[in-house]
């Protein structure tokens, strides 16, 4: 087993009585990078996230820590630190006995501990809060304790379930950075589990996709993003229109189809699913690859090869700034989304006005339904 | 009108509190304190003096009965700590949800019987002629009845028994508002059990276990039924020692002050084990 993976998961399985929480999961994460596991609530996640904390054992399968199997070593030994959910500092110990705890535990001589508990304290920007009970603490600065409760025994991985989704939009904003460049500093292996995809896609190197208990796909946000291989990745990350549809003819990647509202569309055969002719298709597009022009009286829209076309009323109007999107009322009645620049001048759109939607074929991800 | 109707209602919920304080603790007590205050020069002529507590100095009968009384209740006390600290983790933290209601319901079992009929039932086991002598006599393992009744072991474990429902129920409810994850972040960070007890489970019990103590020692040391029931004559518990002031012997004047004697000295046990194990009721009790 080579070392250079911190963490590496073989054939991992976990059921409980007749459900199987996890199934078959293996990955590698290297050394130092940010990983995250993005996933729909009760997709197993945190199950796994227990088995590699020693919480939970697994049915099959193993765990590698820096190249050597944890099975058969107790959570107190494993050098894999978590940050819980809801925290779970000890309130009735103030923030230096909190951090000192662990290395307590291992029997540190006090002037070690004192010197490495304001190390880290300095580390995280809060030197002076040693003395401080819990409870005086604002969120964020729990946060950042919990972290440095872990950070000052110096894990092998860190594991972080769910931290931010305790705190309101604007601190967990702030925290999304925060942990990145607290990563960076520390230069630990983090594993982050999260269903909130902005986290997962903002703060990780790696994100790895769980859906029912196996993961779906394995890649950096920008992978998952732009070239999903799954269905399930596909609208799970990011923002979609989403039609079911058949295949019409199918010429090397490019595919004709026809969706259930009685589009006819061009796309593109994403991951490793296979079309033929007449086979079901579930497609996804992203709101950002639509391109929306105001259809002037008397025009007519000009209809270029591999591109889509649309025509439609814009229905409504989401103004959110710079990711500002319309509903267009489509030729079949479904509403489908774009996202449009608002100038605030007056040639912006507005409800009612008639637009023409064009899209390049290859934005049109298919996958065999 | 509305503030008329408010000052009303609390005036109205207030009335039966203030009434039962006055008239069933103040009244009583302030009465006690005069009576333990006066002392008998001749028929029906009383004068102010300390007379009681003199003769509770000059008596070692009087206050070894009392350091006893506090020593066993002490010891009640811890054993019922020791006892119900993991029968209450168990129902909170171990058992399922289905089974955590029956468990508790099951504690609550014996409150449906009376003390007495408790502690006859205890009698009815332990007697020379019970079922526990009888049983060891139809094995063989003893060769003529054995009595197991009027001895200190006996009184302590009836007592036990009465009170640890009353350090259960105050642990569960503390142990019930423990995070899981606590425990486990307790094992993540590098401790074994026996520091994830010391350090997280049993100081985030202390209220559930201060209030448990203090419940448990008031009622042991002012218990009556249970020692002299199955102590006997030889139990020499504080109580009797009022009970035969009052009742036997007529002295009211002693016993009330013996009374008073022994409120003044469970509160200072009581205060000695919070000062000595750091904790303060407003940390602990008022916080449950």
């Amino acid at each position: 087993m080579s070392a250079e993976f911190d963490l590496e998961c073989l054939n991992v399985s976990k059921n409980f009585g007749s459900v199987r929480a996890v199934q078959d999961v293996s990955f590698k994460i290297p050394k130092g990078s940010f990983f995250s596991i993005l996933g729909p609530s009760g997709c197993g996640k945190t199950t796994l996230m227990r088995m590699i904390a020693g919480f939970e054992n697994p049915s099959s399968g193993d765990i590698h820590i820096k190249g050597n199997s944890v099975l058969n070593t107790a959570p107190n030994k494993r050098n894999v630190k978590m940050v819980f959910q809801h925290l779970a500092l000890f309130p009735m110990m103030n923030v230096f006995e909190n951090i000192a705890y662990g290395l307590r535990c291992r029997g540190e001589a006090a002037s070690e501990i004192n010197r490495k508990v304001h190390d880290v304290l300095e580390r995280i920007a809060l030197p002076d809060v040693g003395k401080r009970e819990i409870h005086q603490l604002s969120g964020g600065q729990k946060q950042r304790i919990a972290i440095a409760r872990c950070m000052v025994l110096d894990p092998d991985v860190l594991l972080l379930d769910e931290p931010l989704g305790a705190l309101d939009l604007k601190l967990r904003e702030a925290m999304k950075i925060e942990l990145k460049l607290l990563q960076h500093q520390f230069d630990t292996t983090f594993i982050y589990i999260t269903h909130d995809q902005s986290e997962a896609l903002v703060m990780s190197d790696n994100v790895a996709i769980m859906n029912d208990g196996q993961f779906e796909q394995v890649g950096t946000p920008q992978e998952l993003y732009h070239d999903p291989q799954t269905a399930f990745v596909a609208g799970f990350v990011g923002d979609n229109n989403h039609w079911t549809g058949k295949v019409r003819d199918v010429s090397g990647e490019r595919i004709n189809l026809v969706t259930q509202t009685g589009l006819s569309m061009a796309g593109h055969l994403r991951g490793e699913s296979q079309a033929a002719k007449g086979s079901g298709l579930t497609l996804y597009v992203r709101p950002e690859f639509i391109t929306t022009r105001k259809i002037q009286d008397g025009t007519t829209h000009d209809t270029s090869d591999g591109e889509n076309n649309l025509t439609g009323k814009i229905d409504s109007l989401l103004f959110n700034g710079a990711s500002s999107r319309i509903l267009v009322r489509g030729p079949g009645q479904e509403l489908i989304e774009a996202d449009v620049v608002l100038t605030g001048g007056t040639d912006d759109l507005k409800p009612g006005d008639a637009v023409h939607l064009t899209w390049p074929a290859e934005q049109t991800m298919c996958f065999a339904a | 009108m509305q503030k008329d109707i408010t000052r009303l209602s609390f005036i109205l919920l207030f009335a039966p509190f203030a009434l039962w304080i006055v008239l069933l603790i103040i009244l009583p007590h302030i009465g006690m304190v005069v009576i333990s205050l006066r002392e008998k020069v001749a028929p029906r002529v009383y004068e102010f003096s300390f007379a009681q507590y003199i003769d509770f100095m000059q008596e070692p009968i009087y206050w070894n009965t009392l350091l006893r009384t506090g020593s066993m209740s002490l010891l009640v006390t811890v054993l019922a700590l020791i006892i119900g600290f993991p029968i209450a983790y168990y129902i909170a933290k171990i058992a399922g949800k289905r089974s955590k209601g029956a468990l508790f319901l099951l504690c609550l079992i014996p409150l449906w019987v009376s003390d007495l009929i408790r502690a006859f039932g205890w009698i009815l086991l332990l007697r020379e002629t019970g079922v526990i002598s009888t049983a060891l006599q139809k094995s063989g393992i003893v060769g003529q009845p054995v009595e197991f009744l009027y001895n200190d072991a006996t009184v302590i474990m009836g007592l036990v028994y009465t009170v640890i429902l009353f350090m259960i129920v105050p642990l569960v409810s503390t142990l019930d508002g423990m995070d899981d994850a606590m425990v486990e972040a307790g094992y993540n960070l590098g401790g074994n059990g026996q520091t994830v007890l010391r350090r997280i489970i049993i100081p985030y019990a202390m209220p559930g276990i201060v209030s448990g103590c203090i419940v448990v020692f008031m009622l042991t040391a002012g218990s009556y039924l249970t020692p002299i029931l199955l102590g006997g004559k030889n139990s020499s518990w504080f109580t009797e020692q009022i009970y035969e002031q009052f009742i036997s012997r007529y002295n009211w004047e002693s016993g009330a002050a013996f009374g008073f004697l022994l409120l003044f000295f469970t509160s200072l046990v009581v205060w000695l084990g919070l000062k000595l194990s750091g904790q303060t009721l407003s940390s602990t009790v008022a916080k449950s």
